[in-house]
Formats: structure tokens, sequence, C-alpha cells
């Protein structure tokens, strides 16, 4: 359970990970409709949870979308094809779509490296348009960073968060962004605006102990709902994304 | 105190509850000798009996070494899953085994719950148990506070799921904090070869 200290009168509905640990400590689940930020440097694991999101959502028959910005999407899924919880007849019949967002940049001619208003407004129409037509309920951005890389300013940063989070909402669908910063960094992405903007951030990392290296995970804010402030060792195992408390032993604790 | 036979042994894990704490105290002289007697009793009296899936954490021995010995008892593995927590530490070629998972460090204690648990869900058998062998080896690598924590989540953990867990402790070695420790955790102690020079009480 959270670490609630009450529980609120009004319950909204969940979007159940399916991620034990992680909903346990959501009291239940994402908020339906919430735009969360899943903020950590490379190797922390934002690709797996996000995809294990979308995987969960599937076999609960929500349909979801990923949209891949950096990496092609076929070597994501031959890297999916690894855990057990994949099967790719989601894929298949439709339940799981993948789309490469440089195909996509090129089908709305925003080949230019630096994004205008009007691209921005583009952009996010294309992607409400592509998530109401495939009836999506979930959908991750991988990464939202580098979208942000090619738009100029943080105030226009902010309005394609804005847009998006709100397009995506009206349609009740669950979104995850995934923000990539440094191993050292003290904030949640790379502009700073992002995680103001976002309904939760889920920030994943490495802690360091005696020399070891541990993957953490830890809910900075999720709105709408009661959650742990704790921190919790993860681990990336075939049947998917488990959880354990961080053990303190009365000892400090460095950022690796 | 009389050397309870593997039977024996077996019998009065049978009579506890599902979901104990157990903590198994084995003497020193004939270590080998009472080693073997508790696989034979743990895995093949009580689990093979009640075909309970065991989870053996091996921090004293590599798995390959435990694995060895239960097929020289003709104990059948086909149930037993490893979360090896030492052979990595020692350096040595490794030979994996298909039913383990291999822990870099045994001061890595969040990791080997998380290995655990993974064997947990991987085991479907109404029934099942999990070994850490042994408590005074975790104590070489881990400070006590860690250490409490560590067995104070876990056992209660699976306590909470109806899960049995037997702690091993070589007697001799299981200084006053420990046994603290285990009195803690455990709701019963079962003695094997231990001799009353090696009983200290907390």
């Amino acid at each position: 359970m959270a670490a609630a200290s009450v529980s609120s009168a009004v319950q909204v509905e969940r979007c159940k990970t399916g991620i034990e640990g992680l909903d346990n400590i959501l009291d239940g689940g994402i908020p339906r409709g919430n735009t969360v930020l899943v903020s950590g440097s490379c190797g922390t694991g934002k690709t797996t949870l996000s995809l294990e999101f979308l995987v969960r959502g599937a076999e609960a028959r929500e349909r979801g979308l990923f949209l891949s910005v950096t990496e092609a999407s076929h070597k994501i899924q031959q890297n999916l094809a690894t855990f057990d919880f994949f099967d790719k007849r989601i894929v298949d019949d439709g339940t799981l779509t993948f789309i490469d967002v440089p195909v996509l940049y090129d089908k709305l001619g925003l080949s230019k490296q630096e994004m205008t208003t009007e691209d921005i407004d583009l952009f996010v129409g294309a992607v409400a348009k592509l998530a109401s037509e495939l009836k999506v309920q979930r959908l991750v951005m991988d990464s939202i960073t580098s979208v942000c890389y090619r738009i100029r300013h943080e105030e226009e940063i902010r309005d394609l968060i804005l847009k998006l989070g709100k397009s995506l909402s009206d349609i009740a669908c669950t979104t995850i962004l995934v923000s990539e910063i440094g191993p050292q960094e003290n904030r949640y992405s790379l502009y700073g605006v992002e995680e103001a903007i976002a309904d939760g951030v889920i920030l994943l990392g490495n802690v360091q102990r005696r020399g070891d290296l541990l993957r953490t995970l830890k809910i900075i804010k999720m709105r709408g709902t009661t959650h742990s402030r704790a921190q919790y060792v993860l681990d990336l195992t075939p049947l998917g994304i488990l959880l354990a408390p961080y053990l303190k032993g009365g000892r400090g604790w460095e950022v690796a | 105190m009389a050397n309870l036979s593997a039977g024996e042994i077996a019998e009065r894990l049978r009579a506890l509850s599902e979901g104990s704490g157990v903590a198994m105290k084995l003497g020193g002289t004939d270590y080998a000798g009472n080693y073997l007697q508790f696989l034979a009793a743990v895995l093949r009296d009580f689990a093979l009996e009640a075909q309970a899936y065991t989870i053996y954490v091996s921090v004293t021995n590599p798995c390959a070494l435990v694995n060895s010995l239960l097929s020289s008892l003709e104990i059948p593995a086909d149930r037993v899953f490893f979360v090896d927590v030492i052979s990595q530490t020692m350096m040595s070629s490794l030979t994996k085994l298909p039913n383990a998972s291999y822990v870099e460090s045994p001061t890595m204690l969040e990791n080997v719950m998380l290995r655990v648990e993974y064997f947990l869900r991987k085991s479907s058998a109404p029934r099942r148990i999990v070994i850490l062998d042994s408590v005074n080896s975790l104590a070489i690598h881990n400070d006590p506070a860690i250490l409490s924590e560590f067995f104070h989540i876990m056992v209660n953990n699976l306590k909470s799921r109806g899960i049995t867990t037997i702690i091993l402790a070589v007697a001799e070695e299981t200084n006053p904090e420990l046994e603290n420790l285990l009195s803690f955790v455990c709701d019963d102690t079962i003695q094997l070869g231990v001799t009353p020079s090696e009983t200290k009480t907390p």
C-alpha cells in the first residue's frame, strides 16, 4: 500500500501499470488520463518500464501506442521478445502499435531540425489523431527529450507538453513521456519545464552503496493519488520489473 | 542434545504451520555430516514429499556444489531453484546452472529479495519453501543493522504469503547478536548435532 495518511473521498479511476510493485506504491495505479514523466539516465530501465506498461495494458485489452523517437521500433520489438511477458500476437492483432517518429516527421513535412510553433501544433495534432484513430488508452513517447531537442524555447516545450497532455487526456489516454537525464543531475528533465507540467514523475536511477550499483525507483509526484515517497530497488527480470524496498541499514548513501 | 534423524526433522517441519520461520542450527562437530543430513531432511523428506518448490539461497557455497551434493544424495533438483550469492564474488570460472540466478555480491541484499521473488513467481506449486544458507555467511559481508532489516522484511513478507523460511546457522559461529536476530524472525529452532558447549543464550 502507498504511504498514505488518509484516503481520498473520491476514488479516481486507475490505469493499472500491471507492474505489481509499482501499482502498490501508486495506491492502485496511475490515475487514468495522467501524463507521466519517466525520468532517468541511460540503463536505468525507462524503456523497459514503459514497454511493460503497454504490454500489461494490452493483456487487459487496452490498446497501446509506442512512439519511438530515437531507436528503430523493430529493434525495440526484438529486445521486447526476450521478456517472458511479451506475446507477439498483441502486435499482430493491433492491440499494441509501434510507430517511428522520424517517419511521422517525414509524413508531416517536419524535415527541418528546428520546430516552429506551427510545427509543434501539427505534431501534437498528428499524435492526438493517431491515438484517437487507433483508440489507444495507453501511449508512450520514447523520448520526449529527443522531441524537445528540436524546440528552441522553453515556453514552446511547455506548450508542447501541455497540448499533448490535454489532447490525450481528453480521450482518457494515459501517457508516459520518457525523459533522459544525466547520471548526476539534480532534476527530472533536460529542460526543467517538463516535470512541472506533467501530472506525475517517476524517477529511475542508480544508487551506489559500498561500491554496489543498485537500480532504484522513486515516485516524485503523481496528481490524483496518494503514493509512496520511499525509495525502491528495481530488477529487470524476464518476468518483468520487480521492486523491493531499498535497505537503509542506518547508513547514508550517495548518488552514483 | 540427541541428534535428530532426517525423518524426525522433516516431521518437526511438517508440524509447523505454513509460513513459519525456522532457524536450523547445525553443530560444528561433523559439520559436513550435519549439513548432508539437513539437505536430506529438508529437500528430500520434507519438500519432496510435500511436492513443494524450494528456493535455495546459497551464500556459503556455490550452488553448483549444493546441486552436486543433492545429486549424490539422489535428491531430484527439478523443483529446486538457486539464488547464488557467492559464485560471482569468488571470481571463479562459472558453470551456470539453468535453475539458478546469480547475484553479484552478498551485499546486494535487495537483489537477493528480488531473485527470490522472481523464482516464487516462476513456481506454481501451492507449497513453497525458501532456504537461506546461511545467516553466518551473510553476516561476514553485511553489518548487523542492514542484515536485521533484510531478515525482518524478507521473512515477514514470506510469512504473510504462507511460505516457510528456513534459515541455516552454524551454532558455534552464531554470536548473541545473530541469536537475537534469529529469535526475532523465527518461530521455531531445530538443532542438528549441536553440542551443549555450542549452545549460547543471548
